[in-house]
C-alpha cells in the first residue's frame, strides 16, 4: 500500500500554499529557481515523511509538526541583538565565528575580518542569486538523497554560509558556524556549503541554538566537500530550546587519503532528526560518523546514517551513545552501503542505549547492505539499564545512587565523545555531559 | 562438523545447474480451473467437505484479498504474479479418500520413496532411517498419507492432515485456526486463508511428550499450480513436540508459487521444535524458474514458560520472503530462531524473524547465518520488540554472512525496538568474506583451497545446524555443499 496518498495535513497543506507566494522573494538565478521547482514538485509528491515511509518510520513529522510555522524573514535590528544573546550563552571555543540569523546570512555577528588565513566566509543568499562557482558546482552534490526534508530546504531555503578553506592550509582555530532561530515561532531553512580544498584541515564547530518555549521550526542543510589528504573535524551541538523541532541534513562527499570526523551532540530540543549522508569518492579514506544523545521529558531524537562505500579500501566508523529518561524516545537508523566495486572497505557501527526509565523508548535499525565479498563490515547494538552489579559496586564503596549512576552514565557517553580528537572540544562536551547529568 | 570430505566429494560429483529432486511424476490428476474467484473457493471447500463455518471464513479471507497489494518493501524483485493463471487446486485422481497405503497411486509412492522418503511403515521399521519418523506427504494440494497414526493415536497425539482434522475435530481447528496469523495478516497470508488446500494438524495433549519426531513432506508436482497448505500445531500444557518440514519441487521453466501459514500455539510449559529445509526448485543459473515461496510463520508462546524453536535451512526457492516469528505472550517464554540462508545463481532471499517480547522474563536467541554465491542476494529482516510491560526481557541476536564472489549481496535489515529498561537487547552482525589467514591455515596443514573453503563454510554454520534433529543435519549439510557448488573452492 505505498502509493496511497494520505490526506493532507494542516502543516502540509500550509506549507504547499505557501510556497507558490513565497517563490518570488526567494533568492536565486534561473536555474536556481528551477532547482526550487524540482524541489518543491517532489514534495508535492512525498509530503511530509511520515511511518510508512522507511527512513522515517520512527519519526513522524506529520504527527509531530502538527502545524507548519510561518517563514522566518529577514532579521530585523531586534532579532540580531537577540541572537546576539542566545550566542553569548554557547560554550566559548576560541573559534572565528560565521553566523547565520534565521536562515540568513549574519555578518554583523561574524568575525569576518578575524578569519584565519586561508579561510574565506561569505553570504550564500547572495551566492545564489550571483551564480557562483560553489553554487553552480557544488549545490546539492553532497546532500542528494530523495528525502522530502532535503526537498524542503532545497524549495525554500533563503540564504546562508559559504565557507572554503583554500588548498594546503592548516587552519590551527576552530571554525565556528553559528546557526540562530529568533523572534516569534517560524520556519528556518538555512543552509552551509563548505569546501575544503586538498590537503587542508580545519576544526569546524556547527551550533544550532534557538530560546527555550518557543516552537520554531528548523530545516537545516549543512554540504561538506572536502577534497584529497584533507583532515577535517566536526563537531556539531544541537542546542535549540525545549520547543523547537529541529531536522537537519549533512552531505559529506570526502576525498581520497582523506579523514573526517563528525559527531553530533543534542540534548535540548523537543524533537530532533539528523541525517548524514555520507559518501567516500576517494581511496584509502577514513570517516567517523558519531554522536551522543541525551534526553530527559517527552524529547525525541532521531540520527539517521546513510554512509557510502562507493570506492575501494575506505573504512568507516560509526559509533553513538543514547541516553534516554522519562518518556524520551531515541532513535538510530544506521545504513552502510558497500558497492560491488568498494572492495577492502572497513566498516564497523555500534549503536548503545541506555533507558533509566520505563516509558522512555529505543528504536535501534543498524542496516547492511553489501556487494563487494573482501569486505569486513559488522554492527552492533545494545538496549538496557544501567548494570545493576555495577552500581551496587560503586555504591558499596559508599557512592550516593545519583552519582553512582552519573558517574556510570558520563563512562557510557564518553565512549562516543573519545571520537573527538581536538580535546577543547571533547572537554567541552564533557562538561555539557556533566551538567546535563547534574541537572537529572 | 566431520563430514568435510563427504562434502568436496558431493560438490564434485554433481553437475552444475542440475537440481537432484527436479524430476516429474506421471499421475493422473484432477485440476480445478485456473483462476481465482468466489467459485474456486467453493469448490475448494466442497472438495474438502468442509464444514459451513470454514467457507465462510475462506469467502471472507478472499472477499478481504481482493482489497489488499501486494507487499513491496522487501528486497527481492520479481514481475507481477498472475493470481488467474493458477490452479488453485490440483489432486490425484486415485485419491479420493484412501483408506489405506494401497489404495494410494503406486506413481506417488514411488516418488515419495524417490525422495527419500518411504511412506510405507514397514519400510521404514526395516530400517531406512534410523529413528521413527511419522510422515504427512502432501502432494500438490492433498495429503496423500500420514503414517503412524495408530501408534500416535494411542499416546492421544492427532496427526493427520488439516482436511481430516476439519472433519474429524473441527472444534479444536475451529478454536485455534486464524488465532496466530489473522485472516487479515498479510497478503500472502489472506490468500492462503482464502484458498488453503492441505497441510498438516498436530495436537499434541496435555503432559505428553510425542514418541516420534513429525514429519511433513511437500511435494509440488503439477505445472501451473500453486501449492498454499496450512499447518497448525496445537502444544497443550507441559506437552513437547519436535516436527520437521522438508520441501521439493520438479525443475520447471515457470515459476511456481508457494504461499503457506504456519501456525504454531504453545500453551504453559509446553515446547514445539520446527524445524524446515525448504529446498524448492531455486530456477537455473539464468534465473529461469523456480518457486516463490512466500511464507507466514508464526508461533504463540501463550503459556507460561512455554517455548517456540524455529530452525530452517534455506537453499532452494528462487525467492524466499520468509520471517517465521514468536510471540513471547506468557511470562518466562522462550523464542529461538536458528537459520541458515544459502543463496546461489540468481536466487532472492530475504528472510528472518520478529521476536515480540510481550511476558515477562522473557528471552530470545537469533542466530543467522547468510552464504550468498553467484549473483544471489541474500537480506536477514528481524524485529526484536519489548512491550512495556516485558520486564527483564533479553534477546540475543547474530546474523553473519558471508560472500563468496563478488556478484552477489548480503544484507542485514534488523529492527530493535525496546520499551522496557529492564529488557537487555544484544544484537550483532558481521558480513566478510573467507578470511585469508583462515584458508592460510588450514592450506598449510595440507588441506587443497576447496577442502579448506569447505571446512570454513561449515564452521560458519554449525551453530545453526547443532539444532537441527539428527537426520535433518546430514541432509542439510549435504545441501548446502550442492548449493554452493560452482563458487565453492
Amino acid at each position: 500500500m505505498t502509493d496511497v496518498t494520505p490526506i493532507r495535513t494542516a502543516a502540509e497543506s500550509a506549507i504547499l500554499s505557501r510556497f507558490p507566494e513565497a517563490k518570488a522573494s526567494l533568492p536565486g538565478t534561473p536555474a536556481v529557481a528551477t532547482l526550487r521547482e524540482q524541489a518543491f514538485g517532489r514534495f508535492v509528491e512525498t509530503g511530509l515523511p511520515h511511518r510508512r515511509v522507511e527512513k522515517w518510520k520512527y519519526t513522524d513529522l506529520r504527527s509531530i509538526m502538527r502545524e507548519a510555522a510561518p517563514l522566518a524573514g529577514a532579521p530585523s535590528a531586534a532579532d540580531l541583538a537577540a541572537a546576539k544573546v542566545l550566542l553569548a550563552a554557547l560554550p566559548d571555543f576560541g573559534a572565528a565565528n560565521v553566523t547565520v540569523v534565521n536562515g540568513r546570512f549574519a555578518p554583523s555577528l561574524s568575525d569576518l575580518g578575524a578569519l584565519p588565513a586561508g579561510v574565506t566566509a561569505s553570504d550564500l543568499g547572495e551566492a545564489l542569486g550571483s551564480g557562483h562557482k560553489l553554487v553552480v558546482e557544488r549545490l546539492g552534490r553532497a546532500a542528494s538523497a530523495d528525502d522530502s526534508a532535503l526537498a524542503l530546504n532545497a524549495a525554500f531555503m533563503a540564504g546562508g554560509a559559504i565557507v572554503a578553506v583554500a588548498a594546503g592550509v592548516a587552519v590551527d582555530r576552530p571554525i565556528a558556524l553559528r546557526f540562530v532561530s529568533v523572534g516569534t515561532a517560524a520556519a528556518t531553512y538555512p543552509r552551509a556549503l563548505i569546501e575544503i580544498g586538498t590537503g587542508a584541515s580545519v576544526t569546524l564547530i556547527e551550533t544550532h541554538v534557538s530560546a527555550d518555549g518557543i516552537a520554531h521550526q528548523a530545516n537545516g542543510v549543512v554540504e561538506i566537500f572536502a577534497g584529497d589528504e584533507t583532515k577535517v573535524e566536526h563537531v556539531r551541538i544541537n542546542a535549540h530550546g525545549d520547543a523547537t523541532v529541529d531536522v537537519s541534513s549533512l552531505g559529506v562527499v570526502l576525498g581520497g587519503k582523506a579523514e573526517l570526523n563528525s559527531f553530533n551532540f543534542v540534548t535540548n530540543p523537543a524533537a530532533a532528526r539528523h541525517q548524514v549522508f555520507f559518501r567516500f569518492a576517494g581511496e584509502h579514506s577514513t570517516g567517523n560518523v558519531s554522536g551522543a544523545s541525551l534526553l530527559k521529558g517527552k524529547r525525541h531524537a532521531d540520527t539517521t546514517l546513510f554512509v557510502d562505500h562507493a570506492v575501494e579500501n575506505c573504512a568507516s566508523r560509526e559509533t553513538f551513545a543514547h541516553v534516554l529518561d522519562d518518556q524520551a524516545t531515541g532513535v538510530f537508523q544506521g545504513m552502510i552501503l558497500v558497492r560491488d566495486v568498494a572492495q577492502k572497505t572497513d566498516g564497523k557501527m555500534m549503536s548503545r542505549a541506555v533507558l533509566l526509565s520505563d516509558d522512555a523508548t529505543m528504536n535501534n535499525k543498524p542496516e547492511l547492505e553489501i556487494y563487494a565479498d573482501d569486505v569486513a563490515c559488522g554492527h552492533g547494538a545494545t538496549v538496557g539499564a544501567l548494570d545493576e552489579d555495577l552500581l551496587f559496586y560503586l555504591r558499596a564503596r559508599g557512592l550516593p545512587k545519583a552519582e553512582a549512576e552519573a558517574l556510570m552514565l558520563a563512562a557510557f557517553v564518553g565512549e562516543a565523545l573519545e571520537s573527538i580528537a581536538n580535546e577543547t572540544v571533547r572537554e567541552t562536551l564533557e562538561g555539557l555531559v556533566e551538567a546535563w547529568l547534574k541537572a537529572r | 562438523m566431520p563430514a568435510v570430505q563427504e562434502t568436496v566429494e558431493q560438490v564434485r560429483a554433481i553437475d552444475v545447474d542440475q537440481y537432484k529432486y527436479g524430476f516429474v511424476t506421471d499421475v493422473e490428476m484432477e485440476v480445478a480451473p485456473k483462476g481465482l474467484n468466489e467459485d474456486i473457493v467453493r469448490l475448494i471447500s466442497a472438495k474438502k467437505n468442509e464444514p459451513e463455518w470454514m467457507l465462510e471464513w475462506r469467502l471472507d479471507a478472499f472477499r478481504r484479498w481482493q482489497t489488499m497489494r501486494d507487499p513491496q518493501w522487501a528486497r527481492v524483485d520479481y514481475p507481477a504474479i498472475d493470481f488467474n493463471d493458477i490452479h488453485y487446486y490440483a489432486a490425484p485422481k486415485k485419491n479420493a479418500a484412501p483408506k489405506s497405503l494401497d489404495e494410494v497411486d503406486p506413481a506417488i509412492l514411488d516418488a515419495y520413496k524417490k525422495l527419500g522418503i518411504p511412506l510405507r511403515e514397514q519400510e521404514i521399521l526395516a530400517g531406512v532411517q534410523t529413528s521413527k519418523v511419522a510422515v504427512d506427504a502432501v502432494f500438490d494440494s492433498v495429503s496423500v498419507v500420514t503414517t503412524f497414526k495408530e501408534e500416535l493415536a494411542k499416546a492421544g497425539v492427532i496427526f493427520c492432515s488439516i482436511s481430516e482434522a476439519l472433519r474429524e475435530h473441527p472444534e479444536l481447528v475451529k478454536k485455534y485456526i486464524g488465532s496466530v496469523v489473522p485472516v487479515t495478516d498479510n497478503y500472502y497470508a489472506t490468500l492462503n486463508s482464502a484458498v488453503f488446500t492441505d497441510g498438516s494438524f498436530v495436537y499434541i495433549p496435555k503432559g505428553v511428550r510425542c514418541p516420534m519426531e513429525l514429519s511433513t513432506y511437500f511435494r509440488i508436482n503439477e505445472k501451473n499450480t500453486g501449492q498454499f497448505e496450512r499447518t497448525l500445531i496445537i502444544a497443550e500444557e507441559g506437552s513437547y513436540v519436535s516436527y520437521l518440514e522438508g520441501c521439493t519441487a520438479p525443475q520447471r521453466d515457470e515459476n511456481q508459487l508457494h504461499a503457506a501459514v504456519v501456525e504454531l500455539i504453545a500453551l504453559d510449559d509446553a515446547e514445539i521444535k520446527y524445524s524446515t529445509v525448504q529446498n524448492w526448485y531455486p530456477g537455473d543459473s539464468e534465473g529461469k524458474g523456480g518457486i516463490y515461496n512466500f511464507v507466514t510463520k508464526r508461533g504463540d508462546c501463550r503459556g507460561k514458560n512455554s517455548k517456540i524453536s524455529w530452525t530452517q535451512v534455506e537453499t532452494g526457492s528462487s525467492i524466499t520472503w520468509k520471517y517465521p516469528s514468536c510471540i513471547l505472550r506468557g511470562d518466562g517464554s522462550r523464542g529461538e530462531f536458528y537459520s541458515i540462508a544459502v543463496s546461489n545463481g540468481r536466487q532472492q532471499v530475504d528472510s528472518g524473524t520478529k521476536m515480540i517480547h510481550l511476558g515477562k522474563n522473557t528471552t530470545s536467541r537469533i542466530i543467522a547465518k547468510g552464504i550468498s554465491a553467484g549473483r544471489s542476494n541474500s537480506t536477514y529482516r528481524g524485529l526484536v520488540s519489548a512491550h512495556r510491560k516485558a520486564s527483564n526481557a533479553r534477546n540475543f541476536t547474530n546474523c553473519d554472512s558471508l560472500l563468496i564472489g563478488n556478484k552477489c549481496g548480503a544484507h542485514t535489515v534488523p529492527y530493535i525496538e525496546s520499551k522496557n529498561a529492564t529488557a537487555v537487547f544484544e544484537h550483532e552482525a558481521t558480513t566478510s568474506k573467507i578470511s585469508e589467514e583462515q584458508m592460510f591455515y588450514c592450506m598449510q596443514r595440507g588441506l587443497s583451497a576447496e577442502e579448506a573453503t569447505a571446512l570454513i563454510v561449515n564452521g560458519f554454520v554449525k551453530d545453526v545446524l547443532q539444532q537441527l534433529p539428527m537426520e535433518f543435519a546430514v541432509e542439510a549439510q549435504k545441501l548446502i555443499s550442492i548449493s554452493l557448488e560452482g563458487s565453492v573452492g
